[in-house]
């Protein structure tokens, strides 16, 4: 009995909502809230549903980059079984050591370069990054018989429009350059962005970061008497040349990588 | 209903080309043209877009206050864009990645919304879906022409497959940089606004105003 008289009762609350004119303030107020719940529900639905895809191709990605530097990636390659010979760490990049503060399958990077526990502000800021982060991933190529071949290190920095994100891969002295790749950039297309161009980046194989004194002596410019240590800059884009340049010197400088990569030639990282 | 469903698809697709008639949706065109791939892919998106909200729009059309109606139609574009970009990143991470913002930009793109104040608001669900998916396909042929023309004479290639082999690689084309600027898109879109008002007449817009002689003062 009374199942039926509420039921009535909605009826009349609903038929006399639907009477009222489109324009009335209460449906406008009921249309727009309705409304923004439902697309914040499709949403959320959709971001959170496929988070676990993006992420996935956002890491999947990452190590595609890495094995580019390092040489070892062509099409169809395994990406996952190629990347286990690879052994990530974390580098205290003050002292130049291996932490195991963190694991390194978790380390956010990115994040970490912006969270103020993790970074410090930088005074003399020539990569023009901001805040300098406190550690670092960097990842260990071991050979069949579990030695180090390679050193893969993240290295970043300002160019002309972007920052330019990616790695630079040495040889197991630290010192001989094997490749340098950025993966993520927006730099001009056909100028700034020739960074990707196979050409320009098979220059820095073979190079070396110091001289027999440990002084740093790469650079990236338009002329230079000593070509152990230089690279070509891109023509039409000096300043994403430039930022290149600084970017480099600074991760390979003392207050970059420098550190651990003194430690690491004489094994004490 | 004058207009029968098959003209809704295909008249916007030259006689009434959002892009060259109505000089809407200029941006993106300038920014996602200089690879094919891209321009595809954006298309795609932009005919997804303006189809369902187009489509959802019209379902709405008589519940939407007038106070707020452009609000409404932002709000279900908006949505049905961040539902494209995340599904981009999931199965398309590559592409999305030089799309960038510009899958965001969807949402200022007038075609969309001038789609939706111009005919979802007064049409039926279905034919205001073929309408946008109409607008969106008119969009879409003017984009890859553009893009056909900026990568083939930018960058040698088209879809990524070298045509030309371009000097930086050891060939014989030496690309024009300029092609890959968003500059040039403007230059084609003009180029290809004046062909197509040649070859269809009533397209020129009437002149506002005229030179007069000193006998008519």
């Amino acid at each position: 009995m009374s199942d039926s008289r509420d039921q009535s009762a909605t009826n009349g609350i609903l038929a006399r909502f639907l009477s009222l004119p489109v324009d009335s303030i209460p449906r406008t107020v009921f249309m727009a809230v309705s409304l923004c719940l439902f697309c914040s529900m499709i949403v959320a639905l959709a971001a959170v549903n496929l988070k676990p895809m993006q992420s996935y191709n956002k890491l999947l990605d990452k190590k595609i980059n890495i094995l580019q530097v390092a040489g070892l990636y062509t099409d169809g390659v395994d990406v996952e079984k190629v990347f286990s010979s690879f052994e990530p760490k974390i580098v205290e990049i003050s002292t130049g050591k291996f932490t195991d503060q963190y694991d390194p399958s978790s380390f956010d990077d990115r994040s970490a370069a912006s969270d103020p526990e993790l970074s410090v502000a930088l005074d003399e800021d020539p990569a023009l990054i901001g805040r300098k982060p406190k550690f670092a991933t960097v990842y260990l190529l071991k050979g069949s018989g579990g030695e180090l071949d390679k050193i893969i290190l993240p290295i970043y920095g300002y160019g002309l429009w972007s920052t330019l994100y990616g790695f630079i891969a040495l040889e197991k002295n630290g010192n001989d350059i094997f490749g340098l790749q950025f993966y993520e950039h927006a730099e001009t297309p056909g100028l700034g962005a020739e960074v990707d161009n196979p050409s320009w980046r098979q220059q820095w194989r073979g190079k070396s970061l110091r001289d027999e004194n440990g002084n740093l002596m790469i650079s990236v410019a338009k002329t230079s008497n000593n070509k152990k240590f230089h690279i070509d800059s891109l023509a039409g884009a000096t300043l994403t040349s430039r930022g290149v340049d600084n970017l480099v010197k600074f991760w390979m400088g003392e207050a970059g990588f420098g550190r651990f990569l003194e430690n690491l030639k004489v094994g004490e990282a | 209903m004058s207009q029968t469903k098959k003209d809704l698809l295909v008249d916007p697709l030259v006689d009434n080309n959002p892009i060259t008639l109505q000089v809407l949706g200029i941006c993106s065109a300038l920014a996602v043209t200089s690879s094919l791939k891209v321009a595809a892919v954006m298309a795609l998106a932009v005919i997804a877009v303006t189809g369902f909200s187009s489509m959802s729009i019209s379902v709405l059309r008589n519940h939407i206050p007038t106070s707020i109606r452009i609000i409404v139609q932002m709000t279900i574009i908006a949505s049905l864009v961040i539902l494209v970009d995340q599904i981009l990143k999931a199965f398309a991470y590559e592409i999305s990645k030089t799309l960038s913002v510009f899958v965001g930009l969807i949402i200022t793109n007038c075609i969309v919304m001038g789609r939706a104040e111009a005919f979802a608001m007064k049409n039926p669900p279905v034919a205001s879906f073929l309408d946008g998916v109409g607008n969106g396909l008119g969009y879409g042929l003017l984009l890859l022409v553009v893009g056909v023309v900026r990568e083939l004479f930018g960058a040698g290639s088209l879809f990524g497959i070298t045509i030309f082999e371009t000097i930086n690689n050891g060939g014989w084309y030496v690309p024009n940089g300029l092609l890959l600027l968003p500059p040039s898109a403007f230059f084609i879109i003009g180029l290809l606004i004046w062909c197509v008002r040649t070859w269809k007449p009533t397209q020129v817009e009437e002149r506002e105003h005229r030179i007069q002689t000193i006998e008519e003062h």
